[in-house]
């Protein structure tokens, strides 16, 4: 299979017509979002339970692990980052496994906006994309200038995609208009000087949201504020990327592009670390939004010791074997 | 290139299947006294399982003489003696459900995926809660000494054999009483190792017995005069000349029969969720399920969106090998019904009903029925009033409240129904007007050993399951 991140699409024209109702004032908006359909908690999560006892075997195991290795934006989100540590991080997600190169490489290296030139250069012609997450990451608890300016310096840095949160505060307030907007604003910020633009990846942070009526409004809400992608979580706090919260945005965009021809991606977060935990996941997607969204243009999952697991089944696969934790590399 | 999921099947090799079985009276495995056989065939290849000895008059004749032989020692044993023996069948049941599990599927055509998660964890419920209330009798409600009826003859159906068997053997014996129960012709498979799981546990020989045979052996059961208590689970048409068989004698009665339950979708349900419960309702079980929810009341204000769902998911439905893990619908069980439910699904055609299906490939042995949706359904179709007991949907549309609650009771059955919506005083108010025996709401087929389950109208008389469940096997 081809592990080359394909190119996005540009927006489509006339985008979203048909929703400038809904967008149109703040109690348009509110009323609009309160008139999606309801969530059944525990008909949500039997679907997810269900859908995880799928039992992946062999040519699809083997499918399904190499397109997990592709989706993953491989993360570094320390405060005691290093220019080294990036470097080492960005080797690692161009040749995951060293002793085959046949290994897909991953999809994007996420850092803090300070070392996206750091990944930028040492990512150089390899096809895999920079991520940073921008906007005060993790709590988005900063002035909107100062969002602005956090984004505006990480595209400038060479940032390919800026990962932003949400103003959970606004959100569960009520205020979804100033939500919306600042999702606008930041979209404004990832232009680059050519005319071309950094991808926008929208945090919810799913656990901050708490019940799942607020995922839906939030995917949704987000997706018409111009949303590339929707993440369900910076991986920093207790709650982060669940399958039926990953289920429930899967299905708003499936909805979404049913409604205005727009796909968008989905992108689950934080604790997620072992292979079977990602098939599972693959599989969510194959049976709820669909095959197209089963590459790394339209799905990808934000983690940092998911891609050791999956090389070591990638191992076994291969050699029959379990190799252990030593015959795959650290960093 | 599209994520095909490579074949999953659960291994065969734990299951021991001998080539032929006999019938089980007063603790032995014995040949028929004409010394007539059956044989079992696996739904979904057509391969013969093993041989069955067919019972038939004279074996009802034995196996009721010996369970009235065990009554007396049986009944006269302390409560906790008998929760005793059911706890330690329950036990048993759970060691061996993966075994139980693959005999099941191969015998039934159910996928491995239901035998292996709702099946067997529920009939091994069922004996844990029934061995609980073995000692508490005297605290059911029921006065301070209620006492066994005596020899109860039970008649279950192929679509769930052994979760059947357990809503009908687990509150006889912790009531006292001792059982002669028939098997369906196409599923005795699994009431024969049930049979085995009964001296495993040491249960008095003659407690249980079970006699694998056809039709004419269910009624000489329920005919007999020794018989003191008639369980039936089955078609309202047999059901009906039970009730004929019994009508005038001191015999007391159950019988659990068809459905035609109303799926009510309201325009303020949680509709990814209602697809879900549509699916679960009519495909589980490939619909051989008298409570499914076969027929489908859809808000018209929400009929497109529901339907284009519908559909969607439906496409994503499995259909093959039962012994897959990832199977979701399996194999229809018998040629028979095959052909009951192709001649009731050209039926709904012929009247006018759209028919939709989703492109899937059956296997080309066996039998196989792809998953079916009618629109354009009304009342006066036949797909709309007749049980198929068969993964077939019919779609009918409403306008008001009012009007799904008389569309859904608008049947000669009363077995059960759902209602979807997300406004709980919504829910209660309709719930309260239909006419069936469970009302989910927001969920659908869902199963409890605590909670009784039974008909309205022609779905049947009595109730399984829970408390009241006992109360059919005791003289209270």
């Amino acid at each position: 299979m081809s592990s080359v991140v394909p190119a996005y699409a540009p927006d489509a024209p006339g985008r979203l017509a048909g929703f400038a109702d809904a967008t149109a004032s703040a109690s348009a908006l509110r009323r609009f979002l309160h008139g999606l359909p309801g969530v059944d908690a525990v008909g949500l999560e039997a679907r997810a339970a269900g859908l995880g006892t799928r039992s992946i075997k062999t040519t699809a195991k083997a499918y399904a692990i190499d397109l997990a290795i592709s989706m993953i934006d491989l993360t570094t989100l320390e405060g005691a980052d290093t220019a080294g540590k990036v470097r080492a991080l960005c080797a690692k997600g161009t040749y995951p496994d060293p002793t085959d190169r046949r290994t897909p490489h991953v999809a994007a290296i996420c850092v803090y906006p300070d070392m996206a030139a750091v990944a930028k250069e040492a990512l150089a012609g390899t096809g895999i994309r920079v991520a940073s997450v921008a906007t005060a990451f993790p709590s988005g608890r900063a002035a909107r200038a100062v969002k602005l300016a956090d984004t505006a310096e990480a595209v400038a840095a060479g940032a390919d995609e800026i990962d932003m949160v949400v103003d959970r505060g606004a959100f569960l307030s009520g205020r979804y208009m100033d939500v919306f907007e600042e999702i606008q604003a930041v979209k404004e910020a990832c232009a680059r000087e050519d005319g071309s633009r950094a991808h926008l990846k929208v945090i919810f942070e799913n656990g901050e949201l708490a019940t799942y009526d607020n995922i839906r409004r939030c995917s949704w809400l987000a997706m018409l504020a111009g949303a590339d992608f929707i993440k369900t979580s910076t991986g920093k706090v207790a709650v982060n990327a669940t399958p039926p919260g990953t289920l429930l945005m899967l299905e708003a965009v499936r909805d979404f592009r049913a409604a205005t021809g727009v796909q968008v991606g989905v992108k689950p977060a934080g604790g997620i670390r072992t292979a079977k935990d990602a098939v599972k996941y693959l599989v969510t997607v194959n049976e709820i939004a669909g095959d197209d969204w089963l590459s790394p243009e339209w799905f990808r999952f934000g983690a940092s010791s998911l891609l050791n697991d999956l090389l070591m089944q990638r191992q076994k696969l291969s050699t029959g074997r379990y190799s252990g934790p030593d015959y795959v590399t650290v960093d | 290139m599209a994520f095909e999921y490579a074949p999953a099947p659960e291994s065969r090799a734990i299951l021991d299947l001998a080539p032929s079985y006999g019938l089980f009276i007063d603790g032995e495995f014995a040949e028929a006294a004409d010394g007539a056989v059956f044989k079992s065939v696996s739904p979904s290849s057509e391969e013969v399982l093993a041989e069955v000895a067919r019972a038939g008059e004279a074996d009802v004749e034995r196996a009721v003489a010996a369970a009235r032989r065990a009554f007396g020692t049986w009944s006269a044993l302390p409560g906790a003696e008998r929760g005793k023996y059911l706890f330690r069948i329950a036990r048993i049941l759970q060691e061996r459900s993966r075994e139980l599990a693959v005999l099941e599927s191969l015998d039934n055509g159910k996928p491995i995926r239901e035998t292996r998660d709702i099946d067997l964890p529920l009939v091994a419920a069922h004996f844990f809660y029934y061995a609980g209330w073995a000692d508490k009798l005297a605290y059911a409600g029921y006065g301070p000494d209620p006492r066994p009826l005596g020899v109860a003859g039970q008649v279950i159906p192929w679509n769930f054999p052994l979760l059947m068997l357990s809503w009908k053997i687990a509150p006889a014996l912790a009531a006292g009483n001792t059982v002669v129960l028939k098997p369906a012709e196409t599923t005795p498979l699994s009431a024969l190792f049930f049979a085995d799981i009964c001296r495993q546990a040491g249960l008095p020989r003659g407690v249980v017995n079970i006699l694998p045979g056809y039709g004419d052996a269910g009624a000489a059961l329920v005919a007999h005069p020794d018989v003191d208590k008639v369980a039936f689970t089955g078609s309202t048409e047999v059901g009906r000349s039970i009730a004929r068989t019994v009508a005038g004698t001191r015999k007391r009665v159950t019988l659990e029969l068809g459905g035609k339950a109303a799926n009510i979708v309201f325009d303020d349900a949680p509709i990814d969720q209602a697809v879900e419960g549509i699916v679960d309702g009519i495909f589980f079980n490939q619909g051989h399920v008298c409570c499914a929810g076969s027929r489908l009341l859809v808000q018209e204000s929400v009929q497109d969106e529901v339907l284009d769902a519908l559909k969607r998911r439906m496409a994503t439905l499995r259909v093959g090998d039962p012994l897959d893990k990832n199977t979701d619908i399996g194999a229809i069980n018998s040629a028979a019904q095959l052909a009951r439910i192709t001649e009731l699904a050209a039926a709904g055609e012929a009247e006018g009903a759209q028919r939709w299906a989703p492109p899937c490939e059956l296997p080309s042995a066996g039998y196989w029925f792809a998953p079916t949706l009618f629109t354009g359904v009304t009342q006066a179709h036949r797909i709309a009033r007749e049980e198929i007991f068969g993964p077939v949907l019919s779609v009918l549309t409403f306008r008001t409240p009012a009007e799904a609650v008389e569309k859904a009771n608008n049947t000669p059955y009363g077995l059960a129904a759902g209602i979807w919506s997300e406004k709980g005083s919504r829910i209660l108010s309709v719930a309260d007007k239909l006419r069936a025996g469970v009302v989910w709401a927001n969920t659908f087929n869902k199963f409890d050993p605590t909670s009784p389950f039974g008909g309205y109208k022609e779905s049947g008389y009595g109730r399984e399951g829970g408390r009241h469940g006992l109360e059919g096997y005791l003289d209270v």
